[in-house]
């Protein structure tokens, strides 16, 4: 099982009735998993991918407050959406069990930041359980499960890329049975708590915290109890399990002692003074902030990220945990393997994406203009130089605004063409486009509409009418709801067809200068996702004649991996591995080089 | 018990996730423990992508630089930036039509794996053909399974996608045929 299939199998196991998520890298598959157990088990619940990460958390909120098990899931930068309600419910507590899925991804691998979801546990006062491997974190979610309604408090459980998206043999349990009804309990003074009352909750709260860093349930392990030394090592997470291959590997088992930390926040007391009092050393070993070391007091002997031992920023590599480890238990340092050359191919939109010629038109008819995006594979469109800003999601609407403000003041007018995928409209788009309406900003926005959230793995989107589960629902009307914004300048085109969609854009841009924000929906859907294959025109072969010059403008301009410039002929040939028959590169080369065969 | 450690490694889009699975499911097939590590997201666009497989009761997901048994590169210029995980004496079984000057003290064996695929009618299925080649190569043994072992589990894997499967099982003895001639 897949980590994130592990983690669904608990979720399902554990009886939980109510689950939702919104799909982010290293978290994406865990909904589609959990939707894929319940379907098995024949379990009754409601799985749901919510708009954005808030929505997902609150939705399943209310079903805890209800009595129910439930659990909402997201990466890291996504629970930054669903900080508010997470924070507040940490003080209101929980009825049913409720666990909080947030996926770290130290590298970054596949994210703006590698932040740590630990330190928003603790700023939220939530504690949280750090899984070394698959298996440990499908049992996790049943010890989170137990804590959350042993102390009624929502637990967070933080697997990282590395146990998300490894692949390890584990055998499914029974599971428990899903027979718990919903029963709201009407207790204004908690769930709609006044400031006096929450002053009450926090005290409430912080005592919670105390009990649980007590419970013996989540204590740290001690793995090789045999040792008896001075210097103790202490590790969390995938850091752990690397930790422990490394020690075993070099020999170094029975020289330092080595413990596990389950629940790094609140770290439990007793192991702090274990600690503290038992060894003249302790090395820390997590991903990817000090939250271990900084719960523990006097750390004059504590070596770690703050000390500057441990590198604070990057993911803990085997090799980077193996050189630590030789070097804090004085063995030899390891003959390390000579270093990787850096380099290798660079992601890029696949052939035939239908992004790869809305970006191509866009350059076309805005070519001086400024050109926010955002969040998706469309942010490939970096390689293409029609992608100059990617903050966060949603952002590329509000800073198409600024910019255009900001030039506004200076009297001076920049064509500002801003891209978002359409799943990240509905997640973050709405509002910003609803305040360039009120604020009369002038600009263009493009939806890239491939009706799928595709980077993540092609999961349904709101206009998609189809739930996580696969069954029909409510698909809402994009145009409809662009004009309910206010927006006044709202057309569809096919960026494939680039001969139409130019001169659409054109006309928005114009629209823009003079009237106010235009939005184009550049509609066609993803060529990797299978639920719409047959809605992708047939592949057309390609050829590229002897009218070819070797000018490079389809490989620099379109760059479609498709499209390889031959050193040897000088000419531009076509990869028919790659090719996926899209035909878009036809209307690309100026001098009319490319053809249908 | 027998423990292997491989990385498998090409660009988003070749199929080494499968690849990555099958060798997984096969381990346990064989009744071993195995971990496994693998790209998602932003790479999967046509970027470099890497597996790490460790089989035979390992702890950690990642396959240490200077650890590794074999390295499957799907894409032959991945060498360059995956060697250091080979082991000294460590086997590259690469897609590229000849074996690269520089292998230093490895073991290189190439095979077209694009070439044969092409001729298979199908782009597809490079990454079959290649783990083929592998299991087969100059006649020995070089994994931990054996190719009727592979082929049992893509049976059981692809059962209900007829097309698939018989696409599948060709390229891999494509591959196998061409390892066994080399």
């Amino acid at each position: 099982m897949l980590g994130n299939e592990a983690i669904a199998r608990g979720i399902v196991e554990s009886g939980c009735s109510v689950a939702t998520a919104y799909p982010g890298t290293p978290a994406s598959e865990i909904l589609s998993a959990v939707a894929a157990w319940q379907k098995e088990e024949g379990a009754t619940m409601h799985v749901q991918w919510g708009v954005n990460e808030k929505v997902a958390l609150e939705v399943a909120y209310a079903a805890s407050q209800s009595g129910l098990r439930a659990m909402a899931c997201m990466k890291q930068v996504g629970l930054n959406v669903a900080s508010d309600p997470f924070m507040s419910a940490a003080y209101l507590g929980v009825k049913g069990g409720f666990l909080v899925i947030s996926a770290d991804d130290p590298g970054p691998h596949s994210s703006q930041t590698e932040q740590d979801s630990r330190l928003m546990a603790m700023l939220a006062r939530v504690p949280v359980l750090d899984p070394a491997t698959p298996a440990e974190a499908r049992e996790m979610v049943g010890t989170g499960f137990r804590l959350s309604e042993e102390f009624g408090v929502p637990v967070m459980l933080r697997p990282t890329t590395r146990v998300c998206h490894a692949n390890q043999d584990i055998e499914p349990l029974p599971v428990l049975p899903h027979d718990r009804r919903a029963a709201f309990e009407k207790d204004p003074r908690r769930w709609a708590a006044t400031p006096v009352f929450r002053h009450q909750l926090h005290l409430e709260l912080e005592a919670k915290l105390k009990e649980i860093a007590v419970w013996p349930v989540t204590a740290p392990r001690r793995l090789n109890p045999e040792t008896s030394s001075r210097k103790a090592v202490v590790a969390a997470g995938v850091a752990a399990a690397h930790a422990r291959e490394v020690l075993d590997d070099l020999g170094l088992w029975g020289a330092v002692a080595f413990y596990q930390v389950v629940q790094p926040y609140p770290l439990h007391t007793p192991f702090i003074d274990e600690l503290l009092t038992g060894f003249d050393e302790i090395l820390v070993l997590e991903e990817t902030t000090g939250v271990i070391e900084m719960q523990l007091r006097d750390r004059y002997k504590v070596h770690g990220k703050l000390s500057g031992t441990v590198p604070e920023v990057g993911e803990l590599s085997p090799e980077t945990i193996a050189r630590l480890l030789a070097g804090y238990a004085g063995s030899p340092e390891q003959e390390t393997a000579s270093s990787p050359a850096a380099g290798g191919r660079r992601p890029t939109l696949c052939p035939g994406c239908p992004h790869r010629s809305a970006f191509y038109a866009i350059k076309k008819a805005a070519p001086k203009g400024i050109y926010p995006s955002d969040i998706g594979c469309y942010t490939l469109g970096l390689n293409l130089g029609a992608v100059d800003t990617v903050l966060c999601m949603g952002a590329a609407v509000s800073q198409a605004a600024g910019f255009y403000q900001a030039y506004r003041l200076a009297g001076e007018a920049r064509d500002i063409v801003a891209t978002i995928g359409d799943s990240t409209f509905f997640h973050a788009g709405i509002p910003p486009l609803i305040d360039a309406v009120a604020q009369d900003a002038r600009i263009v926005l493009v939806i890239l509409d491939n009706s799928t959230t595709a980077m993540t793995g092609n999961q349904p989107t709101p206009a998609t009418g189809i739930s996580a589960c696969g069954e029909p629902l409510t698909a809402v009307d994009m145009e409809g709801l662009v004009r309910a914004c206010g927006v006044k300048f709202c057309r569809t085109g096919n960026p494939r067809e680039l001969p139409a969609f130019v001169p659409l854009l054109k006309e928005a841009v114009a629209f823009a200068r003079t009237e106010g924000p235009a939005v184009v929906i550049a509609r066609h859907p993803c060529v990797v996702d299978r639920r719409q294959r047959e809605n992708v025109p047939p592949r057309r072969k390609v050829e590229v004649t002897e009218r070819c010059n070797g000018c490079r403008h389809c490989t620099e301009s379109f760059e479609c991996p498709a499209l390889v410039f031959d050193e040897t002929s000088g000419r531009v040939v076509i990869d028919v591995m790659t090719c996926s028959g899209c035909g878009v590169c036809i209307d690309v080369c100026p001098r009319l080089a490319i053809g249908e065969a | 018990m027998v423990k292997q450690q491989i990385i498998i490694s090409g660009v988003g889009g070749q199929g080494i996730l499968f690849v990555t699975r099958l060798l997984a499911e096969t381990a346990i097939q064989k009744g071993m423990p195995v971990l496994t590590s693998e790209t998602h997201g932003m790479a999967q666009r046509g970027g470099v992508v890497i597996s790490h497989f460790k089989a035979g009761g390992f702890a950690s997901p990642l396959v240490r630089p200077g650890k590794a048994d074999l390295l499957l590169l799907l894409k032959g210029e991945n060498l360059a930036i995956h060697r250091h995980f080979l082991k000294p004496g460590g086997t590259v079984i690469m897609n590229a039509r000849e074996v690269p000057a520089d292998r230093g003290e490895l073991e290189v064996l190439a095979v077209d794996a694009d070439g044969l695929a092409l001729k298979l009618g199908n782009p597809q299925v490079v990454n079959l053909i290649l783990l083929g080649f592998a299991l087969t190569a100059r006649g020995r043994e070089r994994l931990f399974c054996a190719g009727h072992d592979v082929v049992e589990v893509i049976k059981r894997k692809l059962a209900e996608k007829g097309k698939l499967l018989a696409a599948s099982l060709r390229a891999l003895e494509a591959g196998m045929g061409e390892g066994n001639e080399g």
